[in-house]
């Protein structure tokens, strides 16, 4: 029997010689990731552990160490990513102590992708901008929103702080095999209506545990054609219908996105190539199939407290706006600050509404500034800020009080996630986002 | 074994927002987490809950973030098993690996608010002495069981055969 593109992912970690939906099996990941908020909770279970070194064996100072004396090597310093990102650039002094806690472990196993504020930026945007995640890479995140990576097809999922610290022990983690469920989009985009879109759809045909413990992997012809960064958000966003992991089939846009992020030569573009016909099996085994034909897709927006309460935004012209929020690990990249800034250029944002950007890493940063889009945001009245995860999970740079309703770019609209609980978060596009801060109440692109 | 205790009757979709709010996740101290869990829903909650209580739910349970600081919260507040519909995968990941004792029963509708259960987390089988009524739960796969048996991932770990040359040695690393 066949094998869809995540069992043959899952399957290529293993010593196994086949596996089936519904095993426990033990991986081998190409790549372990924490932050500041999941990372400390990983480094201290670690450090409960110590490794009885080789008999004899000298240490630095020219002393032969005894059994329990030094502290614990991650298994692979290559293959350990930190990115202090929520609460950095650190926002209170305990937020302080939790970034050190990474800085120190990072300098002590001299960890190689560890990114201190100034290199930094939100680690799903982060590591496919820094080449470090790519097809056939088998992923594990203490972040949920670690499948994000599945639109470069790599199996990519989030877990807690304690699979972190085993991972950091031998790099192993432990998977029941999910079943896949396939998504099919067929027809032609409208204009404004982007990957975002298609995931809020998605969720709102299904709901939030929708896909619970499954795998969704998108395709179709819509897919096909989907520019990079949209796939980054419709993968993004499969952990609010409860996937394991979304995935997309490498084609040729992201293999031009690789080379883009590890160059044409070299070992990592080598390891990346082998993959340029991973594809799921024509006889792969499907729990379910979707097929919707999206070309009357209209702008959506999730409305509180569920991504899955969705409506199209046209629906929501009476929804009055206190906050606009342009970013995060779902629509912080550079053509979602493009878009946003295209709509806003010489246009100035409703008088008594903060609109807030901020883009994903530095170098979206930089573009930003590069291409006028940092002086389009100002200008509009917009703040551009450093790239946070904090104002998303209700952490810093734009906490809402009480009675506030902000529409963001992010990925969850949960009660209180983004402060009081007494406040209101809606989610939609950029281009959605950005023509509601102008006009200070939920708008479609089109009445800009 | 057996675990005896008053019944927190909560909804579905229950996320690790609710359960602990971004803002406290600046501590790892179960203790601490424990005293704000699910206060953006229930400000009341940690008032109310007795050392040894269970939380009943519906669908979803601990859908979200990959917060381990949840379960962790959790257990910080005196809640000793979580009977739930359905998990979500990270929060079912983490119960397992930090041992916190959970079950999944399509039954949970009977139980009511205060109720005394006394759950067999052996066979699965939930006693409700209030209303002197017995569910199922889904019994653990074998793999599953024998991380619960060695107490969490990290004592499974490092007794497995792969990781002799490492062993558990408390807080002291040094």
């Amino acid at each position: 029997m066949g094998h869809t593109i995540s069992e043959k992912i899952l399957l290529s970690h293993t010593d196994k010689k086949d596996i089936k939906p519904g095993e426990f099996i033990e991986a081998n990941v190409d790549l372990a990731l924490g932050n500041d908020i999941t990372a400390p909770l990983a480094i201290a279970e670690f450090k409960k552990v110590c490794v009885i070194d080789a008999p004899g064996r000298i240490g630095s100072a020219g002393v032969p160490l005894s059994a329990g004396t030094v502290p614990s090597k991650v298994f692979d310093r290559k293959k350990v990513v930190l990115v202090p990102d929520h609460f950095a650039p650190a926002k209170d002094l305990k937020s302080a102590n939790q970034c050190r806690i990474l800085a120190d472990f990072a300098k002590e196993q001299k960890i190689e992708n560890y990114f201190e504020v100034g290199c930094m930026g939100i680690e799903h945007a982060l590591l496919p901008e820094k080449g470090l995640v790519g097809p056939g890479d088998l992923v594990i995140g203490a972040d949920s929103h670690t499948c994000t990576y599945g639109a470069l097809g790599a199996y990519a999922s989030g877990v807690g702080s304690t699979d972190l610290a085993r991972a950091f022990i031998d790099g192993k983690c432990w998977f029941k095999v999910p079943r896949s469920i396939k998504f099919v989009y067929t027809g032609k985009l409208n204009k404004w209506v982007g990957g975002k879109d298609l995931i809020l759809y998605t969720i709102g045909k299904i709901g939030v545990d929708g896909a619970l413990y499954r795998v969704m992997e998108f395709s179709g012809e819509v897919i096909r054609r989907l520019p990079i960064d949209d796939r980054f958000a419709m993968c993004n966003m499969a952990i609010e219908a409860g996937a394991r992991a979304g995935i997309i089939e490498p084609d040729d846009i992201t293999f031009e996105y690789m080379r883009e992020v590890v160059g044409s030569g070299g070992s990592r573009a080598a390891k990346y190539k082998k993959f340029s016909n991973l594809r799921s099996d024509k006889d792969a085994v499907y729990e379910r199939a979707y097929e919707w034909d999206v070309s009357k897709l209209e702008p959506l927006v999730a409305c509180p407290h569920l991504p899955s309460n969705v409506k199209f935004a046209s629906e929501l012209k009476n929804v009055e706006l206190n906050q606009v929020v342009i970013g995060s690990c779902t629509n912080g990249r550079i053509s979602d600050l493009r878009v946003a800034a295209k709509i806003l250029k010489g246009k100035k944002v409703k008088s008594g509404l903060r609109l807030i950007v901020f883009p994903a890493t530095q170098k979206i940063y930089l573009e930003a500034v590069k291409e006028g889009f940092a002086q389009v945001f100002v200008e509009a009245g917009g703040v551009f800020s450093t790239p946070t995860c904090g104002p998303c999970l209700g952490g810093h740079m734009g906490i809402l009080t009480a009675g506030e309703v902000c529409l963001a770019t992010t990925n969850r609209n949960f009660i209180g996630r983004m402060g009081s609980p007494q406040s209101f978060v809606y989610l939609s596009n950029p281009a959605v986002a950005a023509a509601s801060a102008i006009k200070g109440r939920i708008t479609h692109p089109d009445a800009i | 074994m057996i675990i005896k205790g008053k019944v927190h009757k909560l909804g579905d979709d229950i996320n690790t927002d609710d359960i602990i709010a971004a803002k406290y996740l600046v501590s790892t101290d179960a203790r601490e987490l424990g005293k704000h869990c699910l206060e953006s829903i229930r400000p009341d909650f940690t008032g109310k809950v007795s050392a040894g209580d269970i939380i009943v739910a519906g669908k979803n349970f601990g859908c979200g973030s990959s917060r381990e600081h949840a379960p962790l919260a959790i257990k910080g507040c005196g809640i000793q098993a979580v009977i739930a519909k359905s998990f979500a995968g990270i929060f079912f990941r983490n119960a397992i690996n930090i041992g916190l004792p959970f079950l999944e029963s399509t039954e949970v509708d009977a139980i009511q608010e205060g109720d005394l259960l006394e759950i067999d987390l052996s066979n699965g089988i939930i006693k409700n002495l209030t209303q002197n009524r017995n569910y199922s739960a889904q019994a653990f796969p074998k793999f599953l069981q024998e991380i619960i048996m060695a107490g969490g991932l990290m004592s499974w770990v490092t007794k497995k055969k792969d990781c002799q040359g490492t062993v558990p040695c408390g807080d002291s690393p040094l």
